[in-house]
């Protein structure tokens, strides 16, 4: 277990960064996630992968707050997320960052604006900087020239480019990455994960990602975890898994998919 | 039964005075009725059954009682309990008021319709819970719901007469009291009925093409 002030440090690379205990999620009578124990090393980029319904999209939207776990407790950086008192769960919340299946952009605000309002109203940023810092942003994502754009105007792979765009101008220390190609048009993937592919490479952000794409994971994850019926079954280097699988379960699913 | 302009014309400083009336009756009533309707959905909104149930209760009331009923009332029992209101604020309160328990549902419609993956977004950004309703909510839910409070303004225009009955003098106030003094009903009364026709269609119009606009 972690010391409770082991938050005042830091965390290294290589450190442990989030950890699960025991967590059980249940929605009715189905049982999601069950007992669940694993962690994340800071800077790593790990991929959860499995069946639909294996739990992996629930683990993101427990660290990201927008369900609450039955049982077990979860701690991002030696603090606890969960259980935790509403104001010490805001301060952990600004260590994570998340872009969505949907990309739920803000449709009322300027690209731009989407991009600038957490930094303003959460961080206290001060809006030059913030525009100026959201302009880089969106120079990486391939689309300076958007800026004063509304999301209803850009192309599905560009409203998420910019999606990855909001949740980095937070500096995040994890980036939950869910299912972010699958509502996209097949030509349009590609470009969004380039643009994660460059994240991956030049930032030491800490990644969990669930997707269907296995050619990414194999690319930019440091660890897979196969996930069924709400247990990690299996994990290890994305060589591993993907070329010399132990379960036949994790086989099973890779033949399906691949 | 003979069309007579003199009368219409006789009538004229009048119904200025009534259009003058009615006009502010729908301009207040209609600002608090969207002002207190959002109130209502809002505290609808809020986690405790302390507020929300005393809410709906009086909201259920209102909108479920007559217009006519609640008039009377202010006007006659209001007074009674120390509250002295001229006839013209008490009827724009009280038609706004009406008015309020009706857009409520059109605020509490567009309130949900706004998709579950704009809250979380905002989560996800760590925004404050008021400025997630003030920057982000509200700006889509409103956005959605003009063409619905246009068409009650319309419908407001079509009750304003029924404050006659606490003595204010708008339209048909006017009018009648015109047609008592001159015993000329035919002119005055056509004279108003075209000039609601004149405000309420053009409006109508207006809603449709926000629709068009605005409704996605």
């Amino acid at each position: 277990m972690k010391d409770p002030d082991a938050s005042a440090n830091p965390p290294v690379d290589g450190s442990e960064l989030i950890r699960f205990d025991h967590v059980t999620k249940r929605f009715g009578s189905n049982t999601v996630l069950d007992e669940l124990d694993f962690s994340v090393e800071s800077g790593k980029h790990v991929t959860l992968i499995g069946p639909s319904g294996s739990g992996k999209t629930t683990i993101l939207r427990l660290l990201m707050t927008l369900a609450k776990p039955d049982e077990g407790t979860i701690t991002v950086a030696g603090d606890k997320l969960f259980p935790a008192p509403e104001k010490q769960v805001r301060e952990v919340r600004k260590k994570i960052g998340m872009v969505f299946q949907q990309f739920n952009l803000f449709p009322n605000m300027s690209v731009l604006r989407n991009i600038t309002e957490a930094p303003v109203t959460v961080l206290g940023m001060s809006k030059d900087e913030a525009e100026a810092r959201a302009r880089e942003l969106l120079d990486m994502v391939g689309l300076a020239d958007k800026c004063d754009a509304r999301p209803t105007q850009l192309s599905g792979g560009q409203q998420q480019r910019v999606a990855i765009a909001r949740a980095l101008a937070m500096r995040p220390q994890v980036l939950l990455l869910d299912e972010v190609t699958s509502a996209l048009d097949p030509e349009l993937v590609a470009g969004v994960l380039d643009v994660l592919r460059d994240i991956a490479r030049t930032t030491d952000i800490t990644m969990l990602c669930v997707t269907h794409e296995m050619n990414f994971a194999r690319d930019i994850s440091d660890q897979v975890l196969m996930f069924d019926s709400g247990r990690v079954i299996e994990s290890g280097v994305p060589e591993k898994i993907f070329n010399d699988p132990e379960k036949d379960r994790t086989r099973e699913f890779l033949s399906a998919v691949l | 039964m003979t069309w007579d302009w003199g009368a219409v014309a006789d009538f004229m400083p009048r119904f200025w005075d009534g259009l003058l009336v009615t006009l502010q009756i729908l301009v207040l009533g209609s600002l608090i009725s969207f002002a207190l309707g959002l109130v209502w959905a809002l505290l609808m909104r809020t986690p405790t059954r302390w507020v929300r149930w005393p809410v709906g209760v009086v909201t259920e009331f209102i909108r479920n009682t007559p217009l006519l009923v609640q008039l009377f009332f202010f006007f006659y029992v209001l007074p009674e309990w120390g509250l002295t209101w001229s006839a013209l604020t008490t009827g724009v309160c009280a038609i706004g008021l009406h008015y309020s328990t009706y857009t409520m549902q059109v605020y509490r419609a567009g309130i949900e319709a706004v998709p579950a993956g704009q809250w979380e977004a905002a989560t996800a950004l760590n925004l404050p819970v008021r400025h997630t309703w003030t920057a982000v909510i509200l700006p889509q839910a409103i956005r959605r719901v003009v063409p619905a409070l246009g068409n009650y303004v319309i419908a407001m225009l079509k009750d304003t007469p029924i404050l006659m009955s606490i003595t204010v003098l708008e339209l048909l106030g006017e009018a009648r009291l015109f047609s008592q003094q001159n015993f000329q009903f035919t002119e005055p009364l056509t004279v108003i009925g075209v000039a609601f026709i004149l405000i309420a269609y053009p409006a109508s119009l207006l809603v449709r093409a926000l629709e068009r606009r605005l409704v996605r």
